[in-house]
């Protein structure tokens, strides 16, 4: 109560005779203010989950539609036609299109699914709950974050309506392609769509990203130290310095490629002749490495940005279900720590074709080869948190497990790609693709999954169904192999991404086959996202309901509320916290929840 | 009970108000902003077409007025502080205004440029210019907008508010773009 006490100022004294009597705030809520225009943080992480869902169907979609294409690029789909209309003129995709459907389900997916639909949800919902909050510190600035994120995805559908099509430079957007209206279909409006979009995300993202750290570094309950936080906290945490000290380096890239798109000047422009209008174009001095620099610069760190919320729900997921301590806390904290310092010294390992001086670019794989010694700390600490534990293979736990080996499998193939002299062969190949879907892609969607299974309790009072979780995740993960692995060959053999049809290619034509797997396996695995999709929306209102408060037996704040907390969380004082997160199976109990004293014959974890 | 209750709000005041804290990240965010556009000025100035300007002379006057609204916000503070309200409106009023002419005298500068024949052809020290004073201004801006919601509540008969934590996080937010000015009209005087 406290932190409401220093909120509201002078107010403090009426306030909180009220408070002690009721606990949580009753206000007269109406649907508007409770559902639409909600300033409860676990109401806008609902609907912040609920927005990536939908957009995870329609960026998930789009890779169905172009994997249609790379796996049958002679077949002609005469419905798609009537779905899609003269961008898929006699039932095949059209060139244009299919860049278009490739720029799209990219930015979607990294930006709109696991950057807002995975840390807006999560960082929303968790952060408060677990660390004994009422509220952000500015519930209405959480709420505009939302909103700001709502408007950015209202731009970026309608571009998807346009005449000219969305934008289709690639989801980096580099000039000179994106700087020219005249270059291509999905660099006339679709890019200003794009741009316009984007610049809202980022507002979305930063009026998020300083509540979150303000929120932990101020409003934890008594005794909740920092070393006393769960990991999920911390990851947050330094997910949001990630996002606020590089998104607005991308805005500033992107304010300068609108200039030169509008306004002429040319800071990404020179000696341009272009092919469409046979012009040579009086752009002069401008450098399109300029832009690289700007856009990786917040490139790079948006990588850990959409991992590191994955990587700590599963610490928390999976300390709770293997009933055991997670193994090196500090050396947790640490390691994202060093992840994060590090994800701002490593932009340049996208640049290595571009024509960086070799010498630059040796300091580049050095520091993005050390990355690995931070991750390699954090598997080791996972592998040995499982090691021995009494397991409990509820369906979070079995994503949370599945995560650790995607981002193994994924994280190997980085060092390869972080030698520059190895990178001249491997850059803009399906290997590549493989790298980073492995290791960004499907694991933070694991996380994201981890996270859903098991906080769903939290947020609905009811259970997820747990067969339809145990088909979604095996048919989740032998799929994602299937998909990306056989990948990696192809990217070795130099197959380049972003190509409409290899079968013109004697290299590639043996990878027909190949191709044509590829595509049915994304196929199904696309389907059984859809039974999860269902499975979500019908336990809202069917599962089976929360009966206890801490279904899991878990440690954490979150499950010492009430099973449908109100606005405010606790009812009466926000609980004290005496203890580290992680006591499982200590002194011969299952588990030792924060808000219990240390007890006389009975030593502390430090 | 009551006493666990104050002794607990004291712990709290030792430490930083959240909004405070709130302005400060967010300021570091804004600060990052303005480094990638001047060191991508930095890195564009040694390439072969880069081009110099003659610097607007007005440029120097807005920075004189700029110092002077800091001075009047300052003051304000000092005076919403000793509770003089009467005092606090009519500086927080000069500050806006100065905030207004600072951003009128910012666009005579521009135009007095443009008319030079700097326009946004090219990508030389000008091009730069126009973008990131014009940045800034939209930040100074910001600063007028909230100026006037505060002094439209200073005039509210409804509510008497003490609490002088919106002040002081206004305050900290003009100095701040009172120095990022300083800084740019520096770095734009030495690094030509």
């Amino acid at each position: 109560m406290s932190n409401e006490a220093i909120l509201h100022g002078s107010e403090v004294s009426t306030h909180e005779a009220h408070h002690d009597g009721h606990g949580e705030h009753h206000h007269h809520e109406t649907f508007i203010s409770k559902y639409v225009f909600s300033m409860d943080h676990k109401m806008i992480a609902k609907q912040f989950l609920i927005t990536g869902i939908i957009w995870a169907i329609l960026g998930g979609l789009m890779s169905v539609l172009f994997r249609l294409q790379l796996g049958f690029p002679d077949a002609t789909f005469p419905w798609l036609e009537n779905i899609l209309g003269h961008w898929a003129k006699g039932g095949k995709i059209q060139p244009e299109f299919y860049y278009a459907l490739v720029t799209m389900h990219g930015t979607v997916l990294v930006f709109f699914v696991l950057t807002a639909g995975l840390s807006g949800t999560f960082a929303n919902f968790l952060i408060p709950l677990q660390i004994g909050a009422r509220d952000m510190a500015s519930p209405f600035m959480n709420m505009l974050s939302y909103w700001f994120f709502f408007l950015s995805s209202v731009v970026m559908v309608s571009s998807l309506f346009i005449q000219t099509g969305p934008a289709s430079g690639g989801w980096t957007s580099y000039p000179p392609l994106s700087a020219l209206g005249d270059a291509s279909l999905g660099s006339k409006t679709g890019m200003d769509l794009w741009l316009i979009s984007m610049a809202l995300f980022v507002v979305s993202s930063l009026l998020g990203g300083l509540n979150y750290i303000s929120t932990i570094l101020n409003m934890r309950t008594k005794g909740m130290s920092m070393t006393r936080l769960p990991l999920t906290i911390w990851a947050l945490f330094f997910t949001a310095v990630l996002g606020v000290l590089s998104f607005p380096v991308l805005l500033s890239g992107f304010i300068l490629l609108l200039f030169d798109r509008h306004a002429g000047t040319s800071f990404y422009l020179s000696d341009i002749f272009l092919a469409s209008t046979q012009k040579a174009l009086p752009n002069e001095g401008g450098s399109a490495i300029l832009y690289q620099h700007l856009f990786w610069f917040l490139g790079h760190p948006e990588v850990y940005i959409i991992l590191l919320p994955a990587m700590g729900m599963v610490s928390e997921v999976m300390s709770t279900n293997a009933r055991k301590p997670i193994f090196g806390y500090m050396a947790m904290v640490g390691s994202i720590f060093a992840i994060t310092i590090l994800a701002f010294l490593v932009w340049a390992h996208h640049m290595f074709v571009t024509g960086l001086n070799p010498f630059l670019g040796s300091f580049f794989v050095l520091l993005t080869l050390l990355i690995a010694v931070p991750s390699a700390i954090k598997v080791f600490n996972w592998l040995t948190t499982l090691w021995r534990g009494n397991i409990r293979f509820t369906p979070a736990m079995l994503f949370a497990i599945g995560f650790v080996s995607l981002f193994i499998s994924g994280g190997l193939t980085g060092i390869w790609l972080g030698n520059s002299s190895l990178d001249i062969h491997l850059h803009d190949t399906y290997f590549v693709i493989a790298h980073f879907h492995i290791v960004m892609g499907v694991a933070s969607f694991f996380g994201m999954f981890c996270g859903v299974y098991h906080w769903f309790p939290k947020m609905y009072g009811r259970y997820l169904n747990n067969t339809m979780g145990y088909i979604h995740f095996w048919i989740t993960i032998v799929g994602a192999y299937l998909i990306f692995w056989p990948m990696h060959y192809e990217g070795l053999a130099g197959m380049p991404r972003r190509y409409l049809d290899y079968s013109g290619w004697a290299s590639f034509n043996q990878f027909g086959g190949l191709n044509h797997f590829i595509s049915i396996v994304s196929m199904i695995v696309f389907a059984v996202q859809l039974l999860f999709v269902f499975n979500f929306f019908y336990s809202i209102f069917k599962g089976r309901r929360v009966k206890s408060e801490n279904p899991w037996g878990s440690n954490t704040l979150e499950w010492t509320t009430p099973i449908h907390p109100g606005h405010g969380n606790w009812v009466g004082e926000i609980p004290e916290v005496h203890r580290w997160a992680y006591d499982y199976g200590k002194d011969g109990r299952e588990f030792i929840s924060q808000t219990e004293p240390i007890s006389a014959n009975e030593s502390e974890h430090h | 009970m009551n006493i666990a209750m104050n002794e607990q709000v004291g712990e709290q005041k030792k430490r930083i108000h959240p909004h405070k804290f709130t302005l400060w990240v967010g300021l570091a965010s804004v600060i990052m902003m303005f480094a990638g556009l001047t060191s991508a000025y930095i890195v564009k100035r040694s390439a072969q077409s880069w081009i110099t300007i003659e610097f607007p002379k007005t440029f120097w006057y807005s920075t004189v007025v700029m110092l002077a609204s800091s001075l009047t916000m300052q003051m304000a503070l000092r005076d919403f502080k000793q509770r003089d309200m009467a005092k606090y409106r009519r500086l927080l009023t000069y500050t806006a205004l100065l905030g207004v002419l600072f951003i009128v005298l910012q666009f005579v500068g521009f135009s007095n440029l443009w008319k030079s024949g700097t326009t946004f052809e090219g990508s030389g020290e000008g091009q730069f210019l126009y973008i990131i004073a014009g940045l800034h201004i939209l930040h100074v801006l910001g600063g007028v907008v909230a100026l006037l919601i505060m002094f439209l509540k200073a005039f509210s008969a409804k509510k008497k508010n003490y609490d002088a934590i919106p002040v002081e996080v206004m305050s900290t937010y003009w100095h701040f773009v009172d120095i990022l000015w300083l800084y740019l009209f520096v770095f734009f005087l030495a690094v030509a």
